[in-house]
């Protein structure tokens, strides 16, 4: 269906004779998927690799050199159920694993240490209170500084660098309290060892770095993993363009080499990926992605044509402005830029509680040495116990509260098929009350259908499904997809701005506008009963069908708006397209607001109006039309066949044609909000407990790691109870 | 009590060890892919046979 494809960009060459190639796959969600994949690629002459990675949903593959073509491998995954397409790792992507792997070796390192020092505080601790000799202690406390000591250095990097960063710039930060905290339980101990005291705190110095650390690669690993499929999407809308390089000689280029005053081919069937002017042709575009109109829409020379729409019929030679002022695209992205401005005042749950956090726990430590040292002890015992409160309310909990439920609700939104693309979405999305939809590609599937298919005997819909295979024309693809066939017919012609024709056993045959086929009579009735569908025409010998092919609602579309209101929640649709189709898409979902042929600046400034009213508004829309109020929504969500500026705008992006995930998406948000208050609380109220004995000089060393320890258990069994009951809207 | 000369550097060897297992299962790239590894545990990993391969190679038209 697609033109040809050249994927050797991609491509990477192993030596060793060897080529490698790293696809993105839509739908790999289970063991049978990955198990399918690998053995129906491996079947595949030559293939000598083929690996699923299902965290990141990829394939990696290697084939003997110059054997094979990479688009073979996206038929064959294609043949097997699967949706691929070859990307390119982004080095942000990169730089993230990268990261990753060190968070995760600075863990490794804590625990080990924290692991081997509680070994040796354990008989330090029983010895106390036994018959242990003061050098034995001493003796277990130096070999703890040894362990600890380099492990900290290393292992508290992330925290230190950070602390330091913002420092020198004089902010502060989280990791400032916790990096002082660190420091001083660490110099604390060696002096306390020096003058061979009972007590040390290697131990809970070491504990909290790991119990932070863990918290720190929750954190990391939510928002990589997104970031990867995120990196899939952008590989499906790896866009190029036929560009002129001589007066009639012309090459596939990625879009990045295209620029301002070059010539661009835009063929049938073909979605433009620049702003131009059509200087030669006559065609027939379909703007929906950009406007919301429904409609094709007439182009010739002196047509604007915006990126996203699509070109019906004939050739175009489209002059390049993308760059130029005052194409749309510019006006939507100065749009845009203004509409993220206004929301980055929007504080997440976390920043809030650790803004309060620090200068209360620093002024609790001050205040205990002060009060101490006044009560008549001495300064080397009050700072001691101003230690021991700093350790005490150590904020590992609270490190933990909130990307321990992100990540286990982030992991549950995945399988309900719904990515995040920031963790404070979760709690945007949890206090919704007005969702705003966009019409067309959002409630309504992105790609068109047949809907008379009934009328049309099968075997008839099976052979024009394998004429249409030979077309790039987006009708013909509706009716190839709809009748479900596979091979496509030989020795098939094109007649330009007509349809295509063949011969099937001495019987021609053809595929395209009602006149090429004699079938004006049929297309006519049919469009007199529905004016919104587009037509397209079949003859065989002299049997004649006209297929109706328009957009259709998602399948569950009228079920999850019923959801939504059932919950309380006031749904609306803003769409660009014109009256007639908007009012019939609303009366069958039963929605009673709607607006038509809104273009992007009304839409933001519905949404403002919304805003100033204090209404919370999810926004769900796909066009580039939607982008800024996307961007201006409290918070916004885009189908994974949007274009790829809404894509990036949304806060979260939901896969497959139905509309479930949105709701589903909303029901997981409250739950998870509801979870990381009461975490907030688990903390806040361990700290009401803890600190108080710890101002008083009560908890020995032993206390305090054991209940440090217990309320970030606490904390993530907590977080994992996200995974159950969050499928309805509470 | 020299008991303790023996045992602290045995436990602080093992737990050595276990650390440099964990970096080098780490660094070779054990952890990328969590989730399939722990289906692959339980997958049904028969090696494939060529006739399996052509049938299922020609199954799928």
């Amino acid at each position: 269906m697609q033109a040809t494809r050249d994927f050797s960009h991609y491509v990477r060459h192993l030596g060793s004779g060897l080529s490698h190639i790293d696809l993105a796959v839509e739908g790999v969600n289970c063991a049978g998927c990955m198990s399918k994949i690998e053995r129906g690629l491996s079947a595949l002459p030559d293939v000598t690799l083929a690996r699923v990675n299902l965290t990141d949903r990829r394939v990696a593959l290697e084939w003997k050199e110059g054997t094979l073509d990479p688009a073979r491998f996206i038929d064959r995954l294609a043949e097997l159920g699967y949706k691929a397409y070859p990307f390119e790792p982004v080095r942000a992507e990169a730089v993230e694993t990268e990261q990753a792997s060190f968070l995760l070796r600075c863990l490794g390192v804590a625990a080990f240490a924290a692991m081997n020092i509680m070994m040796l505080s354990i008989p330090v601790w029983s010895g106390n209170v036994s018959d242990m000799i003061p050098e034995q202690r001493d003796f277990f406390h130096w070999l703890s500084a040894l362990i600890a000591l380099p492990a900290a250095a290393y292992s508290g990097q992330p925290f230190f660098r950070s602390a330091w960063g913002a420092l020198r710039a004089r902010r502060t930060n989280m990791d400032v309290p916790i990096s002082i905290g660190i420091v001083m339980a660490l110099g604390m101990s060696v002096m306390e060892t020096i003058h061979h005291a009972e007590h040390a705190y290697f131990d809970a110095a070491l504990m909290l770095l790991a119990f932070l650390l863990a918290g720190r690669y929750l954190d990391q690993s939510m928002r990589r993993k997104t970031r990867a499929v995120a990196g899939n999407l952008a590989a499906l809308k790896a866009e190029t363009a036929t560009k002129f390089i001589g007066a009639d000689e012309i090459s596939v280029v990625p879009i990045a080499a295209v620029q301002t005053g070059d010539i661009v081919l835009l063929r049938p069937g073909e979605r433009s990926a620049v702003d131009g002017n059509v200087i030669e042709g006559q065609s027939k575009i379909d703007q929906s992605l950009i406007t919301g109109e429904t409609l094709p829409v007439k182009a010739g020379p002196g047509t604007a044509v915006y990126a996203g729409t699509l070109n019906l019929s004939g050739a175009l030679r489209v002059r390049v402005s993308a760059a130029s002022e005052g194409t749309l695209l510019a006006e939507i992205s100065r749009l845009l830029d203004n509409a993220v401005q206004s929301r980055s005042r929007y504080v997440q749950l976390a920043d809030r509680a650790s803004r309060l956090y620090a200068p209360v726990v620093h002024t609790a430590a001050l205040l205990t040495m002060l009060g101490w040292a006044a009560y008549g002890a001495t300064w080397h015992d009050a700072i001691v116990i101003a230690i021991s409160v700093l350790i005490i309310t150590c904020p590992c909990a609270l490190g933990l509260a909130i990307p321990a439920v992100q990540t286990v609700v982030s992991g549950a939104m995945f399988r309900t098929g719904v990515l995040l693309n920031s963790g404070d979405a979760i709690e945007r999305l949890a206090d919704v009350e007005r969702v705003v939809f966009d019409k067309t590609g959002t409630l309504t599937l992105p790609e068109l259908d047949v809907t008379n298919a009934v009328d049309v005997p099968r075997d008839v819909f099976e052979l024009a499904g394998r004429l249409a295979l030979a077309s790039h024309h987006p009708v013909a693809a509706a009716v190839a997809r709809a009748s479900g066939a596979r091979t496509p017919l030989t020795g098939v012609e094109e007649v330009a701005g007509q349809g295509v024709r063949g011969f099937l056993r001495g019987l021609e045959v053809r595929l395209g506008r009602p006149s090429f086929c004699g079938a004006d009579q049929i297309a006519n009735e049919i469009l007199h009963r529905d004016p919104e569908a587009s037509v397209v025409a079949f003859r065989h010998g002299e049997t004649r069908h006209v297929f109706a092919v328009r957009q259709r609602l998602r399948p569950d579309a009228a079920s999850a708006i019923a959801t939504l209101v059932k919950a309380g929640i006031e749904v609306e649709i803003l769409s660009g397209d014109r009256e007639p189709a908007v009012r019939h898409a609303a009366e069958q979902l039963g929605i009673h607001e709607w607006r038509a042929g809104v273009t992007p600046a009304d839409k933001i400034a519905r949404i403002e109006e919304l805003k100033r009213r204090g209404v919370k508004v999810l926004m769900v829309g796909d066009g580039m039309n939607d982008a800024p109020a996307l961007a201006a929504a409290h918070v916004s969500m885009s189908p994974v066949s949007a274009t790829h500026l809404s894509q990036a705008t949304a806060d979260l992006v939901f896969l497959g044609d139905r509309l479930a995930p949105v709701v589903a998406a909303i029901g997981f948000s409250r739950k998870a909000l509801l979870l990381m208050r009461q975490n907030l609380w688990l903390a806040v109220g361990y700290n009401l407990l803890a600190v108080p004995l710890a101002i008083a000089g009560l908890a020995t060393p032993l206390v305090a790691a054991a209940a440090m320890s217990g309320s970030s258990v606490l904390v993530i069994l907590n977080a994992l109870r996200a995974h159950r009951g969050a499928r309805e809207l509470c | 009590m020299e008991v303790l000369v023996f045992l602290v550097p045995l436990a602080l060897t093992l737990g050595a060890l276990g650390l440099a297992g964990f970096l080098w299962s780490l660094k070779n790239g054990q952890y990328d892919d969590l989730e399939g590894a722990g289906w692959r545990a339980i997958a049904d990993d028969e090696p494939v046979s060529e006739e399996t391969v052509i049938s299922t190679g020609r199954g799928d038209h």
